[in-house]
């Protein structure tokens, strides 16, 4: 298969960046799209041009690193799935494929397709977890969950961290992915103890950092590759309101020993 | 090299205990004046670091990803073990502890893997008070289900996203160390070389991989949890970037490295489709406990599998081996899809690859049911292969996965140069010549949330806080040496692209130190690699310069060290001379193909040496005894 890639090219964060036209031929339609580019990237090489950088790593859809706005669709076409499970069998012989970063205030270009979404963590680190030390835990029988409750803390928890919410929002809005973390947690009995203070913290930092607000176009439910429903977001909502309602939590100090 | 492993005195239920209650402590307010690096933010840095971190020490905590999260304990997928004995299947700490020996092939030192298995129940406690969710039964007790080489169902799972949900709980915590201030994250930051002074890890070297500054970090101890080397193959089912260069670069420092041609070829893999192809797609083991394994019994049988009559078809690990059938450990269901392949009878394009069934499993207990277990990697398939195992069975072949051997540790997980500790895959403990499936992700848990966090502290305790300083001699000439090595692959500008040295390399490995292994072929191979090795420092191109996001320059670094390595992995190989676990020699074999171990020669675990610049690395031996299971021939036949 032969194709006409339009790429984003940038030198740096500070450099403006432009599209730049690559021909590439002799594709197998089973090579995924990021093989198709590492193909690239050696004819480039083999041209003393610089291969075009973009993230990747664990190839089968989990680790949440690869990315690549597609032909304006993050992670490209096909519903469900992340670039790097995207196969070349999924375009059309002599198609035009444009290919840019994420696009987002909060997720600065770092070099060609590669973005910076550390934004990401510090609202995780905001309040996205249990606060429990490594020691002796309680039997986890002691304390029965539902099958469903589980499930759907589940479907929220397998969201990977990509940024296709963001990158598919025309606000810039990380609430999927704030939300899929909030839900996770509240869900479960395990993330009683620090619901609200954690759903306050993790919106409070996700306004901070850049990302725009939710007017609920659901265009990161479409762009989601684990398909996390946006009924997290209103269930977050939900949550953050009554917890802006409720008497604020004053936390004293953690009660270290003195 | 002194390769005491400091295994404590009593016995064998008693020595962590007691081991516990002997050790040094750091008290709590001395903590925060130590400085422990962790390298890594899979399951064991990550868990390791965010309980060093609560405990009060200050971390200094490295990976290259760009998030913690991404480490490729993510991609784990089937469960995680735990002999909580909730089926009433006679599961027990013992039994697991002997499945893992047993699984290990009699490789692996009987106290290690003991403590693995105590450990193993704190571990579900502790995911499940983090929020991992997993798989409930309609009463709402905690699921099990059964993976390769046991005959209990002890397996935890979060559907075939387990690796993830464990991880996200692991880094879920650092998050919280980090945000406390405990621990300083340090993200697109890859270790370039251990700093070793007075026999005493003091720090490492590290490149920023945006701006490609070089730069030194002292610490009063260092924690390698940088994973496997299974890349060396090149095509694995490991994430692209891993790689060798962090416990290579240690053993150049000092650090023996244990056993380093134990490496898993696990058998459940998407066979490779073609030449640019840049790496092998796992499909969960868990798929064998409702799958069949099996072969046209006609050599190049052209019909669609479902014209193939019963009668025609092979289940070859079913016939072979009746007790375990599908659920052989996977060394053993490996081995046996390269025979009928090497016969002629595999199946799909190339040739190499096996059908896994689930035709009877659906038929007995409904779409419906199987969907339910496994209904992501059907999906998973489905996408990479455009064919539908609903209707068709799923072709699958071995790809390397895991890498049993790593940095030799004693039982505080230190390694031979004090004050540098190797967890979770980076070092060799626990899995012998083989690991049994869902048994990786309980090992670099236990590593990281339980045992690390306690062992440091006796070192720890022992020295004065602060003494490393990044302005000694030995950092600055490590950061000289990281920067001429750069210098010197990019000043190559040769022709050809690191990935095809990376292929070769790749291709030549599999072939000679892959499923089986021969004499010729290993010496062949030592021959081949000092050529390889040359031609890429002399055709090698690598394009842009240092002080950049330079992902071929990143790549060249790992592929160098892959290089070499190469020859320390075919060494071993050769020198042990008998086979065991995954590691097999054809020279060494029953008469019906079966591994032939060599307990008297071979009982023990082989430590190499750095043998210096130009130096040949030098071969020890930690002798193994088996106490509490005799050493016998493994069967999972009868």
């Amino acid at each position: 298969m032969r194709f006409t890639l339009r790429l984003w090219r940038q030198r740096d964060a500070r450099d403006k960046g432009g599209f730049v036209r690559h021909e590439i031929d002799g594709i197998s339609p089973d090579l995924s799209f990021l093989e198709m580019l590492d193909v690239l990237n050696e004819n480039l090489t083999a041209r003393d041009d610089m291969p075009v950088a973009y993230d990747s790593d664990c190839r089968e859809g989990v680790c949440g690193m690869c990315s690549l706005v597609i032909n304006g669709r993050p992670h490209g076409p096909l519903a469900a799935t992340t670039t790097c499970q995207l196969y070349m069998r999924h375009f059309k012989d002599g198609e035009e494929i444009t290919v840019e970063p994420w696009r987002a205030k909060a997720f600065p270009v770092v070099r060609d397709l590669v973005v910076d979404r550390s934004a990401f963590d510090r609202i995780l680190e905001a309040g996205g977890y249990v606060s429990v030390h490594s020691g002796p835990k309680p039997d986890p029988n002691a304390n029965p969950i539902e099958p469903e409750v589980a499930e759907e803390a589940l479907d929220a928890a397998t969201c990977i961290g990509c940024g296709a919410c963001v990158a598919a929002c025309p606000n810039g809005a990380a609430m999927l992915f704030t939300a899929a973390k909030v839900s996770h947690l509240g869900l479960l009995p395990q993330g009683q103890p620090e619901r609200w203070t954690r759903v306050v913290g993790m919106v409070e930092q996700m306004e901070k950092e850049g990302f725009g607000g939710c007017t609920n176009l659901g265009e990161c439910e479409a762009a989601c590759p684990k398909e996390i429903s946006i009924k997290f977001i209103g269930r977050m909502n939900r949550d953050y309101f009554r917890a802006v309602l409720r008497e604020p939590v004053k936390r004293r100090g953690p009660m270290e020993a003195q | 090299m002194d390769l005491d492993a400091k295994v404590p005195p009593g016995p064998l239920e008693k020595k962590w205990d007691a081991h516990v209650d002997s050790i040094r402590l750091v008290g709590p307010r001395n903590r925060s004046r130590y400085t422990v690096i962790v390298v890594g933010t899979g399951l064991a840095g990550a868990a390791a670091a965010s309980s060093l971190g609560a405990l009060g020490y200050n971390v200094e905590c490295f990976c290259f990803q760009d998030s913690p999260r991404r480490a490729h304990s993510i991609a784990a997928q089937g469960g995680i073990n735990a002999a909580k004995g909730y089926r009433n299947d006679g599961d027990s700490v013992f039994r697991l502890f002997t499945d893992t020996i047993k699984g290990g092939d009699f490789r692996a030192r009987e106290a290690n893997v003991y403590r693995l298995a105590q450990l193993s129940m704190g571990i579900i406690d502790q995911a499940v008070a983090q929020g991992v969710p997993f798989a409930r039964e309609y009463g709402g007790m905690l699921a099990n289900r059964s993976f390769g080489g046991v005959l209990v169902e002890r397996t935890f799972y979060c559907r075939g996203e387990t690796g993830q949900q464990l991880l996200l709980g692991a880094t879920s915590a650092l998050a919280k160390e980090i945000h406390d201030g405990h621990v300083r994250m340090h993200p697109r930051t890859e270790l370039l070389d251990v700093v070793v002074a007075d026999g005493r890890a003091r720090g490492i070297v590290v490149r920023d991989l945006v701006t490609g500054a070089i730069s030194s970090h002292a610490a009063d101890a260092v924690v390698l949890a940088t994973g496997g080397y299974c890349n060396v193959y090149f095509l694995s089912t490991m994430a692209k970037a891993c790689n060798v260069t962090a416990t290579y670069r240690a053993w150049r420092r000092g650090a023996g490295f244990a056993n380093p041609c134990f490496t898993q070829i696990h058998p459940t893999a998407i066979p490779a489709a073609g030449e640019h192809q840049s790496k092998l797609t796992l499909m969960s083991e868990s798929l064998r406990n409702d799958g069949r394994v099996w072969v046209p019994r006609k050599a190049k049988d052209g019909r669609p599998p479902s014209d193939i009559p019963e009668a025609e078809r092979l289940y070859f690990l079913e016939e072979r081996y009746p007790r375990f059938g599908n659920l052989v450990p996977r060394d053993v269901a490996a081995r046996n899809a390269k025979e009928v392949c090497d016969k002629g009878l595999g199946v799909g394009p190339t040739g190499y690859g096996v059908y896994l069934d689930f035709r009877d499993a659906i038929q007995h207990a409904g779409l419906k049911v199987i969907e339910g277990r496994y209904k992501n990697l059907f999906e998973m398939y489905e996408r990479i292969t455009d064919e539908d195992p609903r209707k068709l069975p799923m072709r699958i072949y071995p790809a390397p996965h895991y890498a049993m051997g790593g940095l030799w540790v004693d039982y505080n997980l230190m390694t031979t140069v004090k004050g540098l500790y190797a967890i979770g895959e980076a070092n060799f403990s626990d899995h012998g010549a083989n690991r049994l499936g869902a048994s990786a992700m309980m090992q670099c848990l236990a590593d990281g949330y339980f045992i690390l966090p306690v062992t440091i502290a006796d070192y720890l305790s022992r020295n004065p806080a602060g003494e490393a300083k990044p302005d000694q001699p030995e950092f600055k000439r490590a950061e000289e040496e990281v920067r001429e090595r750069t210098r010197r692959l990019l000043a190559v500008n040769g022709s050809r692209t690191v990935l095809s040295f990376h292929r070769e390399l790749g291709q030549l490995m599999l072939d000679k130190c892959g499923i089986s292994r021969s004499r010729a072929g290993l010496e062949e191979t030592l021959q081949k690699l000092p050529d390889l090795r040359e031609r890429f420092w002399r055709e090698v191109k690598v394009p842009g310069g240092d002080g950049e996001l330079n992902q071929s320059l990143e790549h060249a670094g790992r592929v160098t060290d892959l290089l070499e390595f190469a020859e320390l992995m075919c060494m071993d190989a050769l020198t042990r001379e008998e086979s065991c676990g995954c590691h097999f020699r054809e020279e060494h074999q029953t008469e019906d193909g079966e591994t032939r171990r060599d307990d008297a020669e071979f009982a023990h675990v082989s430590v190499w040496e750095s043998g210096g610049p130009g130096g040949p690395p030098r071969l020890h031996k930690e002798p193994l005894a088996f106490e509490a299971v005799p050493l016998a021939q493994r069967n999972y036949k009868t």
